[in-house]
């Protein structure tokens, strides 16, 4: 199997989804040179009518693709960082997500976007924040959250396959992390969950940049013998409750580690799912450890403070065994 | 340009059919008998039949919260269009859209929209797809004043003008964006300058003649289908009801605009204008063949309104389909 990074995994999922269907095309800020190197090299391999390279004009090229979408292709439209969403938000939201159902089913939206979100270190308020809680409450969107390169190329060539608009965040602080990833058509399937390590005290859910930290905490936590089960929900929408209720149902004890804020976020969301439809299994109440509320901000001790860590997993765990 | 007899009776029941269908609904909507509000658009027939006139079947529009004009000029089913409107199972979108979202994909009716502006980046995407599939079909997008001062509309241009896109840009400018006088918050006279920012022709039509509207969309429609771009057509019109039906029950009377303008405007009518050129002008159409449209679309009306009253209701199990394919 090779070994690919998180960036290398989205280009080798976009060529070969490109290569696989010639409705494909990829249109977005700076594609043609790879802004962060995810869609480098794919001009020379699809030439210029299928690698677009739009002006830094979101409502107009996100409405674009979903356009390009109605009338029978399968764009794949890159927004540079998904904060931009916010230039675009009636054409996500009003647009993508509803014209399928508004029509009465006729509309198909087979449309990818892809965005960088995520505290990368530095990049202040508009560049850094998770943005996908803001689409969680818009039916007619699938939320994808891929934390390591081997989901990141299945589950993108499940979103590219997709009839329904789809938006894959790529958290900007994993774009180093190897891994292996397995050769061949190598399909994650939209609304599967990981367990990314098995455990009998505490159901750990964590989403994106959250699962590498989750599983440093677990290793930590492992030697104490206080045995944490991971799981990467991978996708926010479809959500995979099943596999967390049952996780609950064994542990009864549940934290929710999302970086993005506490308040509407994708950690209250799901602690709400749990407290709902677990609490006969629960023998503490739901932790979030999530991000304060707060713009993320510039500078580096204040970005720490922000933003959900390790410590603050931790702390969270500790407190569930200690009920 | 010679147009064809076929053509300019094509044209006539077009006209027809917006006027008696959207006058259906105004009489409908006050008496409450469909539910949500409506916008009509009498008085703009010629805009909208002048251009989907100039379209073959493949091709492509976008249309806007006063869209019947432009899905019926189209092509669009007056009965499923009316059941649509009741909110009935049988309609368009089988009840989930309503008057201000019909779309019918068929016809390349990509679809109404209740968000001004927001047809402009999908017709622009629709004519990429053209691109891409490497078809010529074309796309027209309707689009009113108001819209002209949204960034989708500047966006849109700019866009479809860098990629010397298949889309003609059709503003119906009616002179008011809901209550309030174009003029009062737009920074040109006449929309139509607005292509020069872009670098792509622009032309004001008289959208009140349906034989000018016809003749400047289809050079328009040609110049996409060649590959030489997009178009800017202003076509000056003007709605004869409120923005929306049963506004005076909140205005009241007068609020925004004399009865006086209104009825200048009605003197303009673009289907007595037509029907006078059919019949006296250049048209060698009797007044028998015309009213014999007439008499037809008033048995199509009848149809589709027995159909709307006629279709069931959706169930409320219905609710949850359609979300994701």
């Amino acid at each position: 199997m090779p070994q690919l990074n998180f960036i290398q995994a989205i280009n080798s999922a976009l060529a070969e989804e490109m290569e696989r269907d010639p409705l494909t095309f990829l249109m977005g800020e700076d594609v043609i040179l790879g802004a962060f190197g995810a869609t480098k090299g794919l001009i020379d391999k699809f030439g210029a009518t299928r690698v677009r390279n739009t002006p830094i004009s979101e409502a107009g090229f996100v409405g674009a693709a979903v356009g390009a979408a109605m009338a029978g292709t399968r764009p794949i439209c890159e927004v540079e960082f998904a904060s931009f969403f916010y230039c675009a938000f009636d054409q996500v939201c009003n647009q993508a997500a509803k014209l399928r159902y508004m029509s009465g089913g006729q509309a198909r939206l087979p449309i990818t976007f892809r965005a960088v979100f995520g505290a990368m270190g530095g990049a202040a308020a508009q560049h850094s924040e998770t943005v996908y809680a803001q689409f969680l409450s818009v039916p007619g969107l699938k939320l994808v959250v891929p934390s390591g390169p081997a989901d990141m190329k299945g589950l993108l060539k499940s979103a590219i396959r997709d009839d329904n608009p789809v938006i894959v965040f790529e958290h900007g602080a994993l774009g180093r992390l190897k891994e292996e990833v397995p050769a061949g058509d190598h399909l994650v399937p939209l609304g599967k969950a990981a367990i990314k390590r098995a455990g009998d005290n505490v159901t750990l859910v964590a989403i994106g940049a959250m699962v590498p930290k989750a599983m440093k905490v677990a290793d930590k936590l492992a030697k104490e013998n206080i045995s944490v089960e991971v799981i990467d929900p991978r996708t926010l929408i479809p959500l995979d409750e099943e596999t967390i209720l049952n996780s609950v149902a064994k542990t009864n004890r549940i934290a929710v580690a999302d970086e993005g804020h506490l308040r509407g976020g994708a950690a209250s969301d799901i602690a709400a799912i749990v407290a709902e439809k677990a609490f006969d299994s629960l023998d503490a109440p739901v932790k979030r450890v999530a991000s304060l509320d707060v713009p993320i901000p510039f500078s580096p001790p204040l970005e720490r403070a922000a933003v959900a860590d390790e410590a603050r997993i931790e702390a969270a765990i500790r407190e569930l065994v200690g009920h | 340009m010679d147009v064809g007899k076929d053509k300019l009776l094509e044209m006539y029941r077009s006209m027809q059919r917006i006027r008696h269908f959207e006058s259906k609904i105004r009489d409908l909507a006050m008496a409450n008998e469909i539910p949500g509000f409506v916008h009509v658009s009498i008085g703009e027939e010629a805009s909208a039949t002048g251009v989907c006139a100039a379209l073959r079947k493949t091709d492509r529009i976008t249309s806007t919260h006063r869209g019947h004009g432009h899905l019926i000029a189209k092509g669009g089913r007056l009965d499923k269009m009316m059941a649509e409107i009741y909110g009935k199972r049988g309609g368009y979108c089988k009840g989930k859209g309503g008057s201000m979202h019909i779309v019918d994909f068929s016809l390349g009716i990509l679809g109404a929209n209740g968000i001004v502006g927001a047809g402009l980046p999908i017709a622009t995407g629709s004519a990429l797809a053209s691109v891409i599939t490497g078809r010529d079909d074309v796309t027209a997008c309707f689009f009113g004043d108001g819209a002209s001062n949204e960034g989708t509309f500047h966006e849109s241009l700019n866009l479809a003008a860098v990629w010397k896109l298949p889309v003609v840009f059709v503003c119906e400018n009616n002179g008011y964006g809901e209550f309030t006088p174009m003029q009062t918050v737009t920074s040109v006279k006449d929309i139509a300058v607005r292509a020069k920012a872009y670098d792509i022709p622009g032309y004001i039509v008289d959208g009140n003649d349906v034989i000018e509207v016809y003749k400047y969309a289809t050079e328009a429609v040609a110049r996409a289908r060649a590959g030489e771009g997009p178009t800017l057509l202003e076509c000056k019109t003007y709605r004869w009801e409120g923005h929306v039906v049963g506004e005076q029950a909140f205005l009241g009377e007068e609020a925004y605009r004399k009865k006086s303008e209104v009825e200048e405007w009605k003197r303009k009518c673009p289907i007595i204008r037509f029907q006078q050129w059919c019949i006296e002008g250049g048209g060698k159409i009797s007044e028998a063949e015309l009213k014999q449209i007439v008499t037809e679309t008033e048995k199509e009306l009848e149809d589709a309104i027995a159909f709307a009253r006629s279709s069931e209701l959706p169930a409320a199990s219905e609710v949850t389909d359609d979300v994701f394919a």
